[in-house]
């Protein structure tokens, strides 16, 4: 174990520290709830919406530094985008994560999301670094349903 | 006891990663197993694997007596004669919902309490939990002390007249706190209340007597004491037994069945339907063997040793918080822990680096865990095969874990 290490890079253990967009938004037009029942890690997910962008996003990570990096990363990639452009960025996303993707085939405006590609090789930290990104989705369901 | 000659009978251990060893600390979640039990389910399939109770020919004969032997060493192993009231489940979970489901069911009324601990494991609360909700009965709680003792203090009080059965973890697989089982029973006892022991975690790691205990109903399982995942025990007094209702209905736990109706079979079969995980039973055998021949009294020993051993040099780490009774003596061969800033699954993932397995999460204890304010902790257990080399190179790997998270400023 070297002190710069594989996994916890300098960019994963900055955004733990400090998560960008962090604390719920109130009033929010939309909020979720993200739990992983096998380790307890929580990720609570609040979005404004305006003509279908989602024009401010925050969120109360809790847990351990995977996720909680991977939450403020994913709040960077979505911010400003609209429902569509923010699936695109999930989906580019899961395809590093769990599919056959690897970090290089990631956007240029994502390129924070590369460090988490290390957690591929440990597949019981997978679900860590996908809880928020999960959450999300289901927090853009509910934003999809206020749009109707 | 001699750890080295002990090592030697754990081909696991041999296995080499990078170069070096596994250093195993997660014996409360499953011990490792030694060659003897392998070999034992080895045996049993290559040279007489048969059903049991109903062959008449050789190996059906064998099978029969490797299996019902299994049920005399689990007699003699918790101090009572009578192997029926020995009942072979899958873990000690299936065994509580055993309980809950026939004497729970059978039992418990609208308005009926059943008093609790906050520290049990969730085997041990939600089958409680889902009966209780079937039949309009109340859970209660006990309460902790700071030190993660129980407030036995609260025994009075919530111990009625209405309070049909105690249920407790013997050994609590994140404190490590011993319980006073007898106390507890006998308190119990007083108000005609049912007591049931799970013994998960207490089985593997100390000398366990039914009849001192003053338990009526006693859970454990054989992956946590060297024998083979799937099996479980179920003792239980023969009165209560007998008046309960079978579990599941199938072969193997009748009498004469005819198409309408049925009569059940003696015990301990009337709990145990269809054909039972024979082979690993037999490895279970096998296991209690080898405990026995090392002398729980001597595991115990060893126990408290280095759980002191390791509560010491994992108290000089700063920032490092220790859970549960500070005496060794009060407790079992594990210690939980958190490490400042340090999120337990951080830990757990770079200790794994060094091939340290220890564990990180709620232990399947959330209500604990909301107790001791935390979402997670760390756990190291410790069973026979443990080293104080093995201590000292997890409180090395703690500190290198720190090290790496300590690169970025708060």
């Amino acid at each position: 174990m070297s002190l710069s290490d594989d996994l916890y890079r300098d960019i994963i253990l900055e955004h733990h520290r400090n998560p960008h967009n962090y604390g719920l938004l109130d009033p929010a037009d939309v909020n979720a709830e993200g739990v992983n029942p096998l380790c307890g890690d929580e990720c609570a997910i609040t979005l404004n919406m305006h003509e279908g962008r989602i024009v401010e996003i925050g969120v109360n990570p809790r847990g351990c530094a995977i996720s909680r990096a991977s939450t403020s990363m994913m709040t960077d990639a979505v911010k400003g985008k609209s429902l569509e452009e923010a699936r695109v960025a999930i989906e580019q996303f899961k395809h590093m994560m769990l599919g056959p993707g690897s970090a290089s085939d990631l956007p240029q405006e994502m390129e924070d999301v590369e460090a988490l590609e290390g957690v591929k090789v440990l597949p019981a930290r997978i679900k860590c670094a996908v809880l928020s990104w999960d959450t999300l989705l289901e927090a853009m369901k509910d934003a999809e349903a206020l749009s109707r | 006891m001699n750890v080295q000659a002990v090592r030697n009978d754990f081909p696991i251990l041999d296995r080499l990663f990078d170069g070096r060893p596994l250093i195993y600390l997660d014996s409360a979640a499953t011990s490792q197993k030694p060659r003897a039990v392998v070999s034992a389910l080895v045996e049993y399939y290559e040279n007489y694997n048969a059903n049991v109770h109903r062959a008449v020919y050789q190996i059906g004969e064998e099978a029969t007596q490797a299996y019902e032997g299994t049920r005399g060493k689990v007699a003699r192993f918790i101090g009572t004669e009578d192997t029926g009231e020995v009942i072979f489940t899958r873990n000690t979970t299936e065994s509580i919902n055993l309980v809950a489901q026939t004497w729970g069911r059978a039992n418990l009324r609208d308005g009926d309490e059943i008093l609790l601990t906050p520290m049990e494991h969730h085997s041990n609360l939600i089958p409680w939990q889902m009966i209780a909700a079937e039949k309009g009965a109340k859970l209660r709680f006990l309460e902790l002390n700071a030190d993660g003792t129980l407030d036995l203090s609260g025994l009075e009080t919530l111990l009625t007249p209405r309070t049909k059965l105690l249920a407790f973890t013997q050994m609590s697989n994140v404190l490590g706190t011993i319980l006073p089982t007898r106390d507890l029973a006998d308190a119990a006892h007083a108000v005609g209340a049912v007591v049931l022991v799970d013994a998960a975690q207490s089985a593997p790691h100390m000398a366990i007597n039914v009849a001192d205990l003053g338990a009526d109903f006693l859970a454990f399982s054989s992956h946590k004491m060297l024998g083979p995942t799937g099996v479980g025990v179920l003792w239980g007094k023969r009165a209560l037994l007998e008046a309960m209702p079978p579990f599941l209905g199938g072969g193997d736990m009748i009498r004469q069945v005819w198409l309408d109706r049925a009569t059940w079979n003696a015990l301990p079969w009337k709990f145990e339907a269809g054909t039972p995980n024979i082979g690993d039973v037999v490895g279970f055998g096998a296991a209690l063997d080898y405990l026995q021949a090392l002398g729980m009294d001597e595991v115990r020993r060893h126990e408290v040793e280095i759980t002191a051993y390791a509560m010491e040099v994992l108290s000089r780490i700063e920032g490092l918080i220790i859970y549960g009774p500070t005496d060794p003596q009060a407790r079992g061969g594990l210690v939980s822990f958190n490490m400042e800033d340090v999120h337990p699954h951080d830990l757990a993932t770079l200790l794994d680096r060094d091939h340290i397995c220890v564990r990180a999460g709620h232990h399947c204890c959330q209500p604990l865990m909301r107790l001791l304010e935390v979402s997670a902790t760390a756990r190291a257990s410790f069973y026979i095969y443990n080293t104080p080399e093995e201590v000292d190179a997890l409180a090395a790997s703690l500190l290198r874990a720190r090290e790496v998270f300590s690169r970025v400023a708060v």
